[in-house]
C-alpha cells in the first residue's frame, strides 16, 4: 500500500515540476502575446488593454497559478490561432488520437507479441524474427507512413490515403494505415524484447526442472516461462503507450488527420502558445499515466518488489 | 601497491590480444559507416550536381544515367540532395549526443562521487526527463526558441541525457564500491583524479555503447522534427525535409524522393544499431 502511494505520489510530483517547466519556458519565449493579438496596427494603449485584460500584466507565479487551477477545470484560456476556448478546440481532437493510439496499441498487441514468442514454436524462426524486428525499429513513423501510403494506398489501393472518414467502419479503414504506421517501429521492439525475455526464461534451470517432471510444455510454458517474461513485456508496454502518444504527432501530420498532435504542430508554427501548453500537459499526463501504470502493474505482478518495499 | 600493478599489467596482454582480433561483421559496418561521412565531408567534390539549383523543364524526371535518382518536384538531382543532406542529417544527432554524453557522464559521475541530497536530486531530476519523449521536448522548446537547427538540439541533448546518465549512474556505483578505489583514495589521490583517471575509462564501454545506441534513435527524432518543419527550413538538404518535400510528389506517383531519403535513414539507423549492440554486448562481457 505504501508503496502504492508512494508510485502516485512520484507521478503527481512529476506532473507538477514538468507544468511548471513548460509554462515557464512559454512564457518567457520572445514574442509579446498581447501584441500579436492586438494586431500590426495597434496604439501600445491598446495593448497595454489587451495586456491587462489578458491578465498578462500580472507577475508569473500569479499566472501559473489561475493557469494550474483554470487547466485542473478544463480550462486552458483562448487560442490567439483560432479566437476560441482552447478546450472547445481540443475536445472534438482528443477522441481522434485515442483511437488512432489505441488503434496502433491492439497491432502491436498482436504482431509485436506475436512475432516475439513465434521462435519458442520453433527456433529455426529465431533468426528471421531477430532480422526483421532489427529492421522494424530502425524504420522512422513518417517513413513507414510513406512507404504504406504508396503500396497500399497508391499501389493496391486498399486503403485512403488521407482524411478521417466518416461512420465507424469509415474511420476504422482511415485510421488503419496511419495506425499500421504508428505502430510499426514499436511492434517491432516489443517483438525484440519479448524474443529476448521468453528466450531468456527458457534456459533458467527451474524451466530445465519442470520439464524433466514431465509437466507437458504448453503448460510449462504458460505458468513458467510466460509469467517471468511478462515482467520486461510490461515495462515495455509503458514506454510503448509513451512512444505512440509522441509519435502520434507526426503521423498525424503524414495523414492530415486532425488530433491533437497535428493540432499541436499547427499551433508551435503559428505561436499559439496556450494550445501548444495545453496540447503538451495534456500529452505528458498521458506519458506519466502510461509510466505509473507500468509501475502499478510490475507491483502486482512481481510479489517480490512488494516484499522489498516493505522491509 | 605495486604488487598489484604488476598483477594488473600481466593480465592486461590477455584482454589487449582479444581487442586486437578483428570482428569482420564490426569492420564492414563501420567501413560503412565511414564511407558516409566521407561522402558528407566531400559532399561537392562526390556530388554530380548542385544541391539548391534545379532545372525545372526536367522536374521529377526517372532515374537515368544522368540522375541516377532521377530529380525532385522542381528539377534538383536527388543523388546530389541526398549527399549534401548527408550534412546536416550527421552531424545534427553527432551534435546531440556530444552533448548528452558530456552532461550525461557528468551528472552520473558527480552523482555517484558526491552522493547525498545531491544524488537524490540528479536521479530525480533524470526521472522526469525521462517520463517525456524526446519529441515532445524538441517541439516545446521550438515553440520557445523558433525554428531552426539550434532549438532541436538542444532540446534533444537534454532529452537523451538520462539515457546515458541513468545506466552509467548505476553501473558506476557498483565501480565506487569496488576495494581498487577505496585503496587509491586510501593512497591519497583527490577525488578528481580517481573520478578522471579509473572510474571513467572503467565505465567508457558502457558509455560508448548507450552513445552510440542514442546516435540512431536522436537521428530519428532530428528527422521527424524537420519533417513536421520545425527543425532546418527547406531548400536545405537533409533527409527529414527531403521525405517532407517528396510527399506531395509521391502522391502524384513519383515517390523516389521521399522513398530513397527515408531509406536512408533506415540503413543508418540500423547500422548504428548494429555497432551499438556490439558495443554493449562488449560492455557486458569487460564489465
Amino acid at each position: 500500500m505504501r508503496s502504492v502511494l508512494r508510485i502516485i505520489g512520484t507521478a503527481a510530483g512529476t506532473l507538477l515540476a514538468a507544468s511548471l517547466v513548460i509554462y515557464g519556458a512559454l512564457a518567457l519565449a520572445p514574442g509579446d502575446p498581447a501584441t500579436e493579438l492586438a494586431g500590426p496596427r495597434a496604439t501600445p494603449r491598446l495593448i497595454a488593454q489587451i495586456r491587462h485584460q489578458y491578465g498578462l500584466d500580472r507577475p508569473l507565479p500569479v499566472r501559473y497559478w489561475s493557469w494550474l487551477t483554470g487547466a485542473v477545470h478544463g480550462n486552458f484560456g483562448i487560442s490567439l490561432q483560432f479566437r476560441e476556448s482552447v478546450s472547445a478546440l481540443l475536445a472534438p481532437r482528443l477522441p481522434v488520437t485515442l483511437e488512432l493510439v489505441a488503434y496502433a496499441s491492439v497491432i502491436i498487441f498482436v504482431f509485436g507479441l506475436g512475432l516475439g514468442l513465434l521462435p519458442s514454436l520453433s527456433a529455426r524462426l529465431n533468426v528471421l524474427v531477430t532480422v526483421t524486428a532489427g529492421v522494424g525499429i530502425a524504420v522512422p513513423t513518417f517513413v513507414a507512413a510513406l512507404v504504406l501510403v504508396e503500396v497500399f494506398a497508391l499501389k493496391l489501393g486498399w486503403f485512403p490515403a488521407v482524411g478521417t472518414g466518416t461512420g465507424f467502419a469509415g474511420q476504422v479503414e482511415h485510421l488503419t494505415l496511419p495506425a499500421f504506421a504508428l505502430a510499426f517501429s514499436w511492434a517491432a521492439y516489443v517483438a525484440q524484447i519479448s524474443r529476448a525475455s521468453v528466450r531468456e526464461q527458457q534456459g533458467r534451470e527451474h524451466v530445465t526442472t519442470a520439464r524433466g517432471r514431465g509437466l507437458p510444455s504448453p503448460l510449462v510454458f504458460r505458468r513458467h516461462v510466460l509469467r517471468n517474461a511478462a515482467m520486461p513485456i510490461v515495462t515495455v508496454s509503458g514506454l510503448t503507450v509513451a512512444g505512440l502518444i509522441a509519435g502520434s504527432i507526426v503521423v498525424e501530420t503524414a495523414f492530415g488527420i486532425g488530433g491533437l498532435g497535428s493540432l499541436l504542430v499547427q499551433s508551435v508554427s503559428a505561436k499559439d502558445n496556450n494550445v501548444v501548453l495545453a496540447i503538451s500537459m495534456i500529452l505528458v499526463v498521458a506519458f506519466v499515466l502510461a509510466t505509473t501504470l507500468s509501475d502499478l502493474a510490475h507491483l502486482a505482478l512481481d510479489p517480490r518488489i512488494r516484499a522489498s518495499a516493505r522491509s | 601497491m605495486s604488487l598489484a600493478s604488476v598483477n594488473l599489467v600481466t593480465v592486461e596482454p590477455a584482454s589487449g590480444r582479444r581487442r586486437t582480433r578483428l570482428d569482420p561483421a564490426l569492420a564492414g559496418i563501420g567501413a560503412v559507416l565511414v564511407l558516409l561521412v566521407l561522402a558528407a565531408v566531400l559532399a561537392p567534390l562526390i556530388a554530380p550536381y548542385s544541391p539548391d539549383q534545379g532545372n525545372i523543364l526536367i522536374a521529377n524526371a526517372p532515374p537515368s544515367p544522368a540522375h541516377l535518382l532521377g530529380t525532385d518536384a522542381v528539377g534538383r538531382d536527388i543523388v546530389s540532395r541526398l549527399i549534401y543532406g548527408a550534412r546536416l542529417s550527421l552531424l545534427g544527432p553527432a551534435l546531440i549526443i556530444a552533448l548528452a554524453t558530456t552532461a550525461g557522464v557528468t551528472l552520473a559521475i558527480s552523482a555517484v562521487w558526491i552522493g547525498g541530497w545531491y544524488d537524490v536530486v540528479v536521479s530525480r531530476v533524470l526521472d522526469l526527463l525521462f517520463a517525456i519523449p524526446g519529441l515532445l521536448v524538441a517541439i516545446i522548446a521550438v515553440a520557445v526558441l523558433g525554428t531552426g537547427l539550434i532549438a532541436p538540439v538542444l532540446a534533444l541533448s537534454l532529452a537523451y541525457t538520462p539515457y546515458i546518465a541513468r545506466v552509467l549512474r548505476s553501473v558506476a556505483l557498483r565501480e565506487r564500491r569496488l576495494a581498487y578505489i577505496e585503496s587509491v583514495q586510501l593512497a591519497g589521490f583527490s577525488g578528481w583524479a580517481i573520478c578522471l583517471r579509473h572510474l571513467l575509462p572503467n565505465v567508457m564501454p558502457l558509455i560508448r555503447a548507450q552513445a552510440t545506441l542514442a546516435f540512431g534513435a536522436a537521428l530519428v527524432d532530428l528527422a521527424a522534427i524537420s519533417y513536421l518543419g520545425l527543425g532546418v527550413q527547406p531548400p536545405t538538404p537533409e533527409w527529414g525535409i527531403m521525405v517532407s518535400d517528396g510527399q506531395a510528389s509521391l502522391l502524384n506517383g513519383y515517390p523516389l524522393e521521399s522513398i530513397s531519403a527515408g531509406f536512408l535513414i533506415v540503413v543508418v539507423v540500423v547500422l548504428v544499431n548494429l555497432l551499438g549492440d556490439r558495443f554493449a554486448i562488449r560492455a557486458e562481457e569487460a564489465g
